[in-house]
């Protein structure tokens, strides 16, 4: 899908989470062709922001259609909440493209 | 393996690829190969279709990149537009866009932050505006580094940045592709746009360089 279209279906969906929003990246093994890294998973982050609705890749590897397309995000994450044993500035950050469903909401503080 | 063979060439009949002398090959460019002629025969895509695709790729350079670069550093419009949809500003400038199917995201280096690409898990990257990634940037260890110990692979780079100069580390895994605007050197105020982006590096648009004033 090309930015143009995924702008305008962007138009008729909403993203579930908004900029700022705390999230958990879903920490479950799943077979199949996956764009969530292992290492992120189960880490916490903030959205910094949603960026359109895409094809789902888990779906295309397989050589269905893709849809429902997914809402996709640019997750921040502190790199010392990525790494234990981060050497480097507090302030330096790791950003990941993850889709939606493999979000979840941060209750506790 | 060899193509000379002494039976009759039945219709659809398909000789065996030639081998390469000067490279191996491997497991994974065999599997590529049948998976390709395979979407080929069944008619999912054309040998042409191939060679558009490769074509352009391989005609693209990271002058493409310099030339976006330059311009966003002197024309204030062009920058704001290029942080919001760098697709459509590159597409503006008559760069081809609609043959990659994924959304062009470009970040800015400034005194504060210094932006770092990387894909984990494969070799995603703006070819439309740099061509083909360089083989370090497909090595498992850059993979695999980058996110975990940016500032040490940066160091092996020749780049030493303070601490207080936030590192953001982009792993590009989905639909974006990733370039890095980098700070314009110092000294350059007299520089015409083409003279700027004759200063800009491949390597300060993934984020593993920075520019130097020029001598």
């Amino acid at each position: 899908m090309n930015a143009a279209l995924a702008a305008g279906v962007a138009a008729a969906a909403t993203c579930a989470y908004a900029r700022g929003e705390r999230i958990r990246v879903r920490k479950v093994d799943a077979p199949g062709h996956i764009r969530t890294p292992h290492y992120i998973r189960g880490k916490i982050g903030v959205i910094e922001r949603c960026v359109g609705f895409f094809k789902n890749p888990e779906e295309l590897a397989y050589g269905r259609s893709g849809e429902p397309l997914r809402a996709l995000y640019r997750v921040r994450f502190l790199q010392s909440d990525v790494w234990d044993d981060y050497r480097g500035g507090p302030g330096d950050t790791l950003d990941i493209d993850l889709y939606e469903h493999w979000l979840e909401p941060v209750t506790a503080p | 393996m060899s193509d000379t063979h002494d039976h009759a060439h039945a219709a659809g009949h398909r000789h065996p690829p030639q081998p390469d002398h000067d490279d191996t090959l491997t497991y994974y460019r065999k599997l590529e190969m049948a998976v390709r002629e395979l979407l080929i025969e069944k008619g999912v895509f054309t040998t042409g279709d191939v060679r558009a695709v490769v074509e352009d790729i391989e005609s693209r350079t990271p002058e493409g990149g310099a030339r976006v670069v330059a311009r966003a550093w002197t024309d204030p419009h062009f920058r704001e537009l290029l942080l919001n949809d760098a697709t459509a500003a590159c597409a503006g400038m008559g760069f081809e866009m609609a043959l990659y199917d994924v959304k062009l995201t470009v970040v800015e280096n400034t005194p504060d932050v210094h932006n770092l690409v990387v894909c984990t898990l494969c070799s995603c990257y703006p070819r439309m505006l740099l061509g083909l990634p360089p083989a370090w940037y497909k090595s498992r260890a850059y993979r695999s580094r980058a996110v975990h110990e940016p500032r040490a692979v940066l160091r092996e780079f020749g780049l030493e940045l303070p601490e207080k100069v936030a590192v953001r580390v982009h792993d590009s895994t989905a639909d974006l592709r990733y370039l890095v605007l980098p700070m314009r050197p110092q000294h350059t105020e007299s520089f015409t746009e083409q003279e700027l982006a004759a200063l800009v590096t491949r390597d300060s648009m993934i984020g593993t360089a920075i520019l130097r004033a020029p001598d």
